[in-house]
């Protein structure tokens, strides 16, 4: 049947969201030996804790990613979470069965405190002060989330990327607290090719004029010609090579060379929208602390490079999942992680997917990837 | 796989008692996991599997079996050595080319080995060629231009592989629709399984 008036329709799967914000006094001590004194989280959850307070299922968000996973806003019907396509009832991660949790982590610029926010040390924004953060201290700060909202253990820590690398040190941080890891599209520590890129992405920002030592906030400006090409640069690493030729080509948005340096290949142009689109909105410090973040994570490095012992106290299970032409985290990676998984005797599962789209595949709403996710969560008690 | 669905029942019984409660197995070609499901449920195994076909590896997960996709051609590369008490390859080593390569793999990273698979040299295979005809039969069910099946050897020949390449048989069982063969089972067996390890353990 028909809705009578397609207004009424709800735009997502869980329907509207409101995020929430959970404020933590208690100093957070950092892997780096810097004290955050106070922190906020902002947060939002899809469907219902259950009364054993045991079907909580955590969704770790990777470099650009936020709190806003699932749903839509009431008065932005247009601004949907992220990972919509995989959080709702009947969805792979169903909301009728788990109590889906995301978190812009802290150093995020969506609302958790971050180096946007203001240090209530100087009544300004802690811009460059904002200490580094690691993959380690955002799981501390997210069981501190759980603690707060009376979960003591997660049914599964799910993320792509950067948060599959989360879901992953979850495994080993609070063993007793997780029970699944879904880490997909992950690496157990970047190359030497990763961090270059990481690299060569906070370059752009630190020496943009605009960045001011990463105090540009009190300046009125931000180093947005360096957080454009930073971005222009990981784009390009998060699309699969075939998927830009099919989408791009060579094509020329004139039709024929106009022999100047302004937007002639379609590439160019779509490139620059995104990092206008990105550069108007994220902020530049938040982008180096993430990427730093990335650099750091390797759970092996005080394990003499051993991953098999550094994994050695996790008893989740684990579901990990690579795509095909993710040339970022190639497939070998994530195989790395699985060597090592059942080097050390714990339940994995590992599905290589099929997907044109890269890195950023993680994200697309692949039938087979989503079947395997599914397929998965099923077998996850809630 | 159909043939394996198909001639499930005597390998698994004789896998299963070759395997003690509690090991850890990994089955190379797990199909939709039936194996494994079973060992668990009759041996309470710890068991992975291991497929290239995606849906199978969708089809065991929904079966709520470990299973990592994996192309056995590659090796098992990355496998730390004796990760495994039982490494087990029921009704897929005549579809792997690299057959002696995989052998090698299944006793580096296992303890022991259990392989299974049709017997080209069964009667019935035999009087066919005899007629000018590729078998086939129950346990060969494939045309020749659909099978997938890449080898095709008797339980003589793989036994000659396993004495040339220091792999010591520790029992071997033949089959015929499901009956135990004993007598020449190279002759009269359509399915063979073996038990096998490194010679001089």
């Amino acid at each position: 049947m028909q809705p009578l008036d397609n207004t009424t329709a709800d735009v997502t799967a869980v329907g509207a969201v409101e995020p929430r914000r959970a404020h933590f006094a208690r100093p957070l001590e950092l892997k780096s030996g810097a004290v955050i004194p106070a922190y906020d989280l902002v947060y939002e959850t899809y469907g219902e804790l259950n009364a054993a307070r045991s079907n909580a299922v955590l969704v770790c968000h990777a470099l650009s990613g936020s709190h806003h996973v699932a749903g839509h806003y009431a008065d932005n019907p247009k601004n949907v979470g992220w990972w919509d396509n995989i959080v709702g009832p009947g969805r792979p991660l169903d909301t009728d069965r788990f109590f889906v949790i995301g978190v812009n982590n802290l150093g995020g610029c969506h609302g958790s405190t971050g180096p946007s926010a203001i240090n209530p040390a100087t009544g300004k924004p802690w811009g460059a002060d904002f200490p580094v953060v690691t993959v380690e201290d955002w799981v501390q700060a997210q069981a501190r989330l759980a603690d707060h909202l009376g979960i003591d253990s997660f049914a599964a820590v799910i993320g792509g990327s950067l948060g599959g690398m989360q879901a992953l040190q979850w495994t080993v941080t609070y063993p007793a607290r997780i029970r699944h890891a879904l880490v997909i599209a992950a690496a157990p520590k970047l190359t030497a090719q990763n961090i270059a890129f990481n690299d060569v992405a906070r370059q752009a920002i630190l020496t943009d004029p605009d960045f001011h030592g990463g105090h540009f906030y009190e300046h009125g400006t931000a180093p947005r010609r360096g957080l454009r090409l930073a971005r222009m640069l990981g784009h390009i690493t998060y699309l699969g090579d075939d998927q830009m030729a099919e989408k791009f080509g060579r094509v020329l948005r004139a039709g024929s060379f106009q022999f100047s340096y302004d937007v002639e290949f379609e590439i160019e142009s779509y490139l620059r929208y995104q990092g206008d689109k990105f550069a108007a909105y994220f902020d530049a410090n938040t982008y180096l602390l993430m990427t730093k973040a990335l650099d750091y994570f390797d759970p092996a490095h005080h394990r003499n490079g051993d991953l098999v012992a550094a994994l050695a106290p996790a008893t989740a299970s684990f579901l990990v999942v690579s795509f095909t032409t993710d040339w970022r985290f190639h497939p070998g990676r994530s195989r790395e992680i699985v060597n090592a998984l059942i080097g050390a005797e714990k339940n994995v599962s590992y599905a290589e997917i099929d997907c044109k789209y890269g890195h950023d595949s993680f994200l697309i709403d692949d039938p087979h990837y989503h079947a395997i996710v599914r397929a998965y969560m099923e077998n996850v008690a809630p | 796989m159909n043939a394996s669905a198909v001639l499930a029942r005597p390998d698994f019984e004789v896998i299963a008692g070759w395997i003690a409660p509690g090991e850890r197995v990994l089955d190379l070609g797990c199909g939709d996991g039936s194996l494994i499901r079973y060992l668990a449920q009759t041996r309470r195994v710890r068991g992975l599997g291991v497929e290239i076909d995606p849906r199978n590896v969708l089809e065991s997960m929904k079966n709520g079996i470990s299973v990592i996709q994996m192309d056995l051609e590659a090796g098992l590369a990355g496998i730390g050595d004796g990760s495994f008490d039982h490494v087990v390859m029921s009704q897929s080593l005549q579809m792997v080319h690299h057959t002696e390569q995989i052998l090698r793999e299944m006793l580096r990273v296992g303890r022991e080995a259990v392989v299974s698979f049709p017997n080209f040299g069964y009667s019935l295979h035999r009087q066919a060629i005899a007629a000018g005809r590729m078998p086939v039969s129950e346990s060969l069910p494939y045309q020749w231009y659909d099978s997938p099946n890449v080898r095709f050897f008797t339980m003589a020949d793989f036994e000659d592989l396993c004495a040339q390449r220091g792999i010591e048989i520790m029992e071997r069982r033949g089959f015929d629709g499901g009956r135990l063969v004993t007598e020449d089972p190279n002759l009269n067996a359509s399915e063979a399984v073996y038990r096998l390890t490194r010679a001089g353990r």
